[in-house]
C-alpha cells in the first residue's frame, strides 16, 4: 500500500488536519471563554438538579375576573390557535385556569390561576405505564408526546386536574410546543423560554403578562438559589401549597390562601 | 362417579350460526366505533378532561375482573379438590381467557395513542400499578393456557395440580391490581381506599360465577347435552355467598366513609344525590344486582334454570351498574382541591357540584363489543376444542349420587 502522503492543493494531508483541528480548537476556546464571561448555560448542558424552578403566587395580588396570565398561556403555547373547534368546552386543553374562591367559614373571597404545581413527588409520573410523565432534574413536570398512550391514569391521579387530554386532530402548532391527538398535556412552565442560554432565558408567559398588567401577583424563579427573588419572599412570607397534606412537595406556592 | 367425556359442539344448527352472526355483527361495530373514535378523537365521546374514563372503561373493567372471577371453578376443582367442579375446568379457563381477552381489547380501543401499545409493552414504569397490571394481564394468558394443556394433555396430569395452583395465586394478585387502580389514586375522595383491593376480588368471585352459571346453563340447554341438579344447586348456592359477599363490602366501604367527616360529601353524593349514580347504586346495584338474586338464590324459584338464569342476568347488569358508579361516580364528584372553600367560578369546570357524562353510542357499541368478542371466543373455543363433557348429568358428575 502506498504511504506516501497525497498533497492536498499543495498542503499535505497531515498539516491540512493538524491546521484545522487547531483552527477548530481555538473557535471553540474562545466560544467557551466567552460563555464563562457571560455565565450562561449551553444549551447542549443538560438540566441539573442544582436548580428547582417554582412560582409564588400571590391571591392577594390576584384581580378577580382578570384572566391575563390565561390568555398569555394560551397565545404562547398555541391553545387558542383556532384548534380543538370540534371538542366541547370540558374537553378543551387548559394548562391555566383562574378559579374563585369563597372560604366557607368567613365568606373571604379570593382569585388564584392553578396550573400543574410541578411537583417534587409527582403522582401522575408514579402512575404513567410507560414513563412518558417525567420529572427533570430542575423540577419541572412534563409529558413525552412520543411515548404518551393517552391511557389518561395521570389525570386520574392528578390531585389539581391540571392536565388536559387533546380530543382532536391539531393543526397550526407552534415549533417550540409540539400538542398530539390522544396525548396528555399540561404546564411546562414555558420550558422552551427556560431552556435557552441564561442570556435569553424568559420568565414563564403567565408571569410576563401578570407583571405586564401591574398586578405582580406571580414571582418565578430558581427555589434553590438563596439570593432569587422567590427565594427571598418565600423565606421572608408564609406561602402554603395547595393539599399540602398529600405531601407532595410542589413547586407552585400560594400566599394569601 | 364415570369417566368425563369432553367432546365439541355440533355447531351445525341454525342457532348456531345465528349465534355467531349476531356476535360477529356487535364485534364489527365494536371495529367500526373504535375506528370512528380514533379517526375523530375523543371529543365524539361523552368523555372530557374531567371525566377522563367512560364507558369503555366500565365495560373493559368489568370483563378483566369478571375473567379472573370466571377462572375460580377451575380453581375449586384444582386446588381445594373439589371433585364435582372437576369436570367444569376446561370451559371455566376458557371463559377466564376469553373474557379477559374481550376486556382488554376494550382498554387497548380506548386508548388516546392505541398505535404504541408496543411502548407500553416495552418500557415500563414499574412504580406505576398500570404497568404493573400490563404484566399481570399477559402472564395471565401464559398462566392459564398452560394451566389449560396441564389439563388437557394426560401425560402433564402430574402438573397440573402445581399449574392450578399457580393460576389461582396469579388471578388473586391480578385483581388485586385491578382494584388497586382505584386504591392508589389518593387525590380522589371516593377511590383512595385499600377496601378497593379485596373489593374487586370478591366482585370478581360474583360477577364471574354468575356469567359461568348464565352461559353454562344456556350451553348445555342449547346443545341439549344433560346439566344435573347437582352441580347447579352446588353453583348458585356459591353464587349467594359471593353476591351476599359484595354486599358486606360495599357496606363496609361505605360505612367506613360515613364515618369519616372529610368523605361526607362523596358518600352523599353517591348514596342521596340527585345524580344518576345515587340511582343506579341503589336501584340497579342493590336491589337488582344483590338482593332480588339473592332472594331468588336462596327460594325455591331457584329450582327454575329460567329463574336461575334471570338472578344471574341481574348479578352481571348490577356488577355493570357498580363498575359505572366506582368508575365514573368517582370522577364524577369534583376534586377537592382547596378545602373549606367553595369554588364560585372556574374555566374549567371547578365549580360544578359534579360533572354530568352522556356516554356516546360508539363508546357504548365498543364497551358491548368486548363482551361479544369474549362470548364469541368461547362459542368458537367449544366447537372446535373438547371443552364441554358431553354429560353434566348428576350420575355422571356427583361423587355422592346414589342413582
Amino acid at each position: 500500500m502506498n504511504k506516501q502522503e497525497i498533497p492536498v492543493q499543495g498542503i499535505s494531508r497531515r498539516k491540512f488536519l493538524g491546521a484545522s483541528a487547531a483552527t477548530a480548537g481555538i473557535g471553540i476556546a474562545s466560544g467557551v471563554s466567552l460563555i464563562n464571561i457571560a455565565n450562561a448555560k449551553p444549551l447542549d448542558e443538560p438540566v441539573s438538579n442544582d436548580q428547582r424552578w417554582g412560582m409564588l403566587i400571590d391571591a392577594n395580588k390576584c384581580a378577580s375576573g382578570c384572566t391575563s396570565c390565561v390568555d398569555a398561556c394560551n397565545t404562547e403555547n398555541g391553545l387558542n390557535a383556532g384548534d380543538e373547534q370540534l371538542s366541547r368546552q370540558g374537553q378543551k386543553a387548559q394548562w391555566i385556569r383562574k378559579v374563585e374562591l369563597r372560604d366557607k367559614a368567613t365568606q373571604h373571597e379570593i382569585s388564584l390561576p392553578l396550573l400543574c404545581q410541578h411537583c417534587e413527588n409527582p403522582p401522575c409520573v408514579d402512575v404513567c405505564p410507560t414513563g412518558a410523565s417525567f420529572k427533570r432534574e430542575d423540577g419541572l413536570v412534563l409529558v413525552d408526546k412520543h411515548t404518551c398512550i393517552g391511557c389518561r391514569y395521570c389525570m386520574m391521579a392528578c390531585p389539581y386536574k391540571a392536565r388536559s387530554f387533546i380530543h382532536e386532530e391539531l393543526l397550526n402548532q407552534l415549533e417550540d410546543v409540539p400538542r398530539g391527538k390522544g396525548t396528555v398535556e399540561s404546564c411546562t412552565f414555558c420550558v422552551h423560554r427556560l431552556d435557552e442560554d441564561t442570556d435569553n432565558r424568559r420568565d414563564p408567559a403567565c408571569v410576563e403578562a401578570c407583571n405586564a398588567d401591574g398586578h405582580q401577583a406571580i414571582i418565578f424563579g430558581d427555589m434553590k438559589d438563596a439570593n432569587s427573588a422567590i427565594s427571598q419572599q418565600l423565606k421572608k412570607h408564609t406561602s402554603k401549597a395547595i393539599r399540602a397534606d398529600l405531601k407532595l412537595n410542589p413547586g407552585v406556592r400560594y400566599r394569601g390562601i | 362417579m364415570k369417566k368425563i367425556n369432553y367432546l365439541e359442539i355440533e355447531g351445525r344448527s341454525s342457532g348456531f350460526i345465528a349465534l355467531l352472526g349476531i356476535l360477529g355483527i356487535i364485534a364489527l361495530a365494536g371495529i367500526g366505533a373504535f375506528i370512528y373514535m380514533e379517526h375523530s378523537g375523543h371529543h365524539v365521546t361523552g368523555m372530557d378532561n374531567q371525566i377522563v374514563w367512560g364507558m369503555p372503561h366500565v365495560f373493559a373493567i368489568f370483563l378483566i375482573v369478571a375473567a379472573s372471577g370466571a377462572l375460580n371453578v377451575a380453581s375449586i376443582g384444582t386446588v381445594f379438590n373439589k371433585a364435582i367442579y372437576k369436570p367444569l375446568g376446561r370451559l371455566s379457563v376458557l371463559m377466564a381467557i376469553a373474557l379477559l381477552a374481550g376486556g382488554l381489547m376494550v382498554l387497548l380501543l380506548d386508548l388516546g395513542r392505541p398505535d404504541r401499545l408496543i411502548v407500553a409493552m416495552t418500557y415500563y414504569n414499574f412504580k406505576s400499578i398500570f404497568a404493573w397490571n400490563i404484566i399481570l394481564y399477559n402472564g395471565f394468558f401464559a398462566v392459564t393456557i398452560v394451566y389449560l394443556w396441564m389439563m388437557m394433555e394426560k401425560r402433564m396430569v402430574p402438573y397440573y395440580r402445581p399449574a392450578g395452583i399457580a393460576a389461582f395465586i396469579w388471578r388473586l394478585i391480578l385483581t388485586t391490581g385491578t382494584g388497586s387502580i382505584f386504591g392508589f389514586l389518593v387525590a380522589r375522595s371516593a377511590f383512595d381506599a385499600a377496601i378497593m383491593a379485596p373489593m374487586f376480588i370478591i366482585m370478581s368471585f360474583s360477577f364471574g360465577l354468575a356469567i359461568f352459571l348464565l352461559i353454562l346453563m344456556l350451553g348445555y340447554q342449547w346443545t341439549e347435552r344433560p346439566l344435573g341438579d347437582a352441580i347447579v344447586k352446588r353453583l348458585k348456592n356459591l353464587l349467594g355467598i359471593f353476591v351476599a359477599a359484595v354486599l358486606y363490602f360495599t357496606l363496609a366501604y361505605h360505612l367506613t366513609n360515613l364515618y369519616a367527616t372529610e368523605h361526607h360529601d362523596v358518600e352523599k353524593f353517591i348514596l342521596a344525590g340527585d345524580s344518576i349514580h345515587t340511582t343506579l347504586f341503589w336501584i340497579v346495584e342493590i336491589l337488582i344486582g344483590g338482593i332480588i338474586p339473592l332472594a331468588i338464590i336462596y327460594s325455591k324459584f331457584s329450582t327454575s334454570r329460567t329463574w336461575l338464569g334471570l338472578a344471574t342476568i341481574m348479578i352481571i347488569i348490577g356488577g355493570l351498574a357498580k363498575i359505572y358508579v366506582i368508575v365514573i361516580g368517582g370522577q364524577a364528584f369534583p376534586l377537592e382541591i382547596f378545602p373549606g372553600m367553595e369554588v364560585i367560578s372556574s374555566t374549567f369546570g371547578d365549580a360544578n357540584s359534579y360533572h354530568i357524562y352522556n356516554p356516546s353510542t360508539p363508546e357504548f357499541i365498543l364497551g358491548i363489543s368486548g363482551v361479544a368478542v369474549a362470548i364469541l371466543i368461547i362459542t368458537m373455543g367449544v366447537r372446535v376444542l373438547k371443552f364441554m363433557p358431553e354429560s353434566l348429568a348428576d350420575a355422571d358428575v356427583d361423587p355422592h349420587n346414589k342413582g
